[in-house]
């Protein structure tokens, strides 16, 4: 892992080449957590791949989580490890809900107007708006399954997928299920035939 | 019906319908099902081909028959109640997950295990490694005609398990490991077992290694098939045998610092060209790898207790709850309520029998996790399937997906 001075290194090189891409560093239980701007995704994972020095070349996992009920509301972790150096470093990007109002058992805490309505909004089964990023499949390959599962589950669109549908559940399934709002059990029963005729 | 010659849509893709003509049969190109339900898929997988004659010109894997939303049920749980559930995921190497959990919990709360449950655990680890190995091989021998080689593997399959009924008390998902150590010391007896097992084992896998090494179909049928370069593996995000048998020396029992590991003294085996005779030769050579490492953490066996003594988060023993009126409170307490985690999160990977396995858990700061979410191997190994497959022919496919070894419970979690 890079120790905290080395996190603000390459926090302060990001800066100069990309400033407002970082937002925030973090170091816990000794890992190095970078967050940033979702707009500069690919910017970032991009440079911690090639500029000289980094080489965080391989893309460990990625997943979202759901922050409820704190803003930025979603992140989606990019693990990313350097197998030279044998280091691991972590890049959120934080993004806002973009349907404050609407959406499965809304939260009701969502309130920011500067994202809310993006330029292109992708929409879902619901008809709301769904928060938007970049895809990383260019840079890393590895992310191609992982984004759909992000999307499957929390409804966050990547941009330039080449073919971001449903992964582990069915097709014409509604809702976003690991959202934290989605509650457990709001999963209706499908084979009730038994049920109906015979319970 | 739809015409002949016409594309039917179906779910993952559209299903050409193969015409009545015959001249042009030769070279067009057929979309084929295969699975979910199918011997040779290991589970419920599912894969669209297209066929041109016998060669795989494309392929999509179409999976999620056997997702059961764990990962949502376990924000519904207790952390210790999570445990049993993160086994159910990739169900052959469940020790595997069980470590993963309790070890991103471990380091969330910054719980120090004792020597000797490090070394249990790495015990078990191995003993469940060559247990996956084992169902992997006999499985994949089967599908490609040697049938014998499934009851010479689940014969010692059985003695695995056997050892893992005398010290847990269940053959599978046994819920041994807990936040902070094992459950329960091994028993008496279990060292002579183990022992008994770790001298046979070497023998018995070059009994395999006669079986399979100068058999000719099985030879035909492994080498050559299925190469994809190292380069490529690495971007796809392969990890574990698959990996290490195009060349790439990687293994996180190696790179990172966890269980005793550090103080084991074993090898990497690794492949050349990276086919599907490399792939079995690097899982068999691991099998005598995992069994070395048992035996050392046995003779290593540190004295002293098998879980901490923390009682925020460890059950007091069940001989102080009938003298301790603060050993009873703990009790009531982590088996109500159960302990709660501060805010954090955290991303713990180890090596799985199939690569690199991460649990990354968030913590709110109440006695559930807010997110439990599995870097699963297999999940990501299964995009390698289609660079493995694509222009060989559709027996040859088949080898490959017994090779890449993908387990649909961990792929669907």
């Amino acid at each position: 892992m890079p120790d905290a001075p080395g996190l603000e290194l390459i926090r302060g090189e990001i800066e100069a080449a990309h400033p407002g891409a970082v937002v925030d560093t973090g170091f816990a239980q000794g890992r190095a957590v970078l967050s940033i701007d979702p707009a500069h995704v690919l910017t970032v994972l991009g440079w911690l791949r090639d500029a000289p020095g980094q080489g965080y070349r391989f893309l460990s996992s990625l997943h979202a989580a759901d922050y409820l009920p704190s803003t930025p509301r979603f992140a989606v972790h990019y693990e990313l490890l350097s197998r030279d150096r044998v280091e691991r470093i972590r890049v959120k990007a934080l993004l806002e809900d973009a349907s404050p109002a609407g959406g499965v058992g809304d939260g009701g805490v969502e309130d920011d107007p500067a994202r809310s309505a993006p330029p292109s909004p992708a929409t879902g089964p619901a008809g709301q708006n769904l928060p938007e990023i970049d895809s990383c499949v260019g840079l890393f390959p590895t992310a191609e399954f992982q984004e759909r599962e992000v999307f499957d589950f929390f409804g966050i669109v990547f941009k330039g997928h080449p073919d971001l549908r449903r992964i582990l559940l069915p097709d014409d399934y509604v809702g976003w299920p690991q959202r934290r709002d989605f509650p457990i059990g709001g999963e209706p029963v499908t084979f009730t035939y038994n049920e109906r005729n015979y319970g | 019906m739809a015409d002949p010659g016409t594309d039917v849509p179906v779910v993952g893709g559209t299903f050409r319908h193969p015409g009545t003509g015959t001249s042009e049969r030769e070279t067009e190109v057929m979309t084929v099902n295969i699975g979910p339900h199918h011997p040779a898929t290991h589970g419920v997988l599912r894969l669209v081909v297209d066929l041109e004659g016998e060669v795989v010109r494309d392929l999509r894997p179409v999976i999620g028959y056997v997702h059961t939303g764990i990962e949502k049920s376990c924000e519904d749980k207790s952390y210790w109640k999570v445990i049993p559930f993160v086994e159910r995921m990739d169900y052959v190497s469940y020790f595997f997950q069980m470590e993963a959990f309790c070890g991103a919990v471990e380091r969330l709360i910054e719980l120090e295990i004792p020597p000797r449950a490090k070394y249990l655990r790495t015990i078990f680890l191995e003993l469940n490694r060559i247990h996956s190995h084992l169902v992997w091989l006999g499985t994949t021998a089967l599908d490609l005609g040697a049938i014998s080689m499934l009851w010479y593997c689940f014969r010692e399959r059985d003695r695995i398990l056997d050892l893992f009924e005398m010290a847990a008390g269940q053959r599978m998902h046994t819920r041994y490991f807990q936040v902070g150590g094992v459950i329960e010391d091994i028993p008496l007896g279990f060292e002579a077992k183990l022992r008994e097992f770790v001298a046979e084992m070497p023998l018995r896998v070059e009994q395999y290694q006669a079986l399979l090494d100068r058999n000719e179909v099985f030879l035909s049928r492994t080498k050559g098939t299925g190469i994809v370069s190292r380069e490529r593996l690495l971007e796809l995000g392969v990890t574990g045998p698959l990996l290490r048998a195009a060349g790439e020396p990687w293994d996180l029992r190696k790179a990172f610092d966890y269980l005793a590991y550090p103080e084991m003294d074993f090898k990497v085996p690794v492949g050349t060209v990276g086919d599907n005779y490399d792939r079995y030769r690097v899982r068999v050579a691991e099998m005598v790898e995992s069994t070395r490492i048992v035996e050392q953490a046995l003779d290593g066996l540190p004295e002293g207790p098998h879980i901490a003594e923390d009682r925020k988060y460890v059950l007091p023993p069940r001989s102080e709850l009938s003298t301790s009126m603060e050993a009873l409170i703990h009790h009531f307490k982590l088996v109500t309520e159960g302990y709660r985690v501060g805010p954090g999160e955290i991303y713990y990977a180890i090596e799985s029998p199939r690569g690199e396995l991460g649990c990354f858990v968030l913590a709110d700061g109440s006695a559930k996790p807010a997110r439990v979410h599995f870097r699963d191997p297999s999940f990501v190994n299964l995009q390698a399937f289609r660079d493995m497959s694509v222009g060989s022919y559709i027996a040859d496919m088949i080898c490959s997906l017994g090779m890449l070894d993908p387990i649909l419970g961990g792929v669907d979690r």
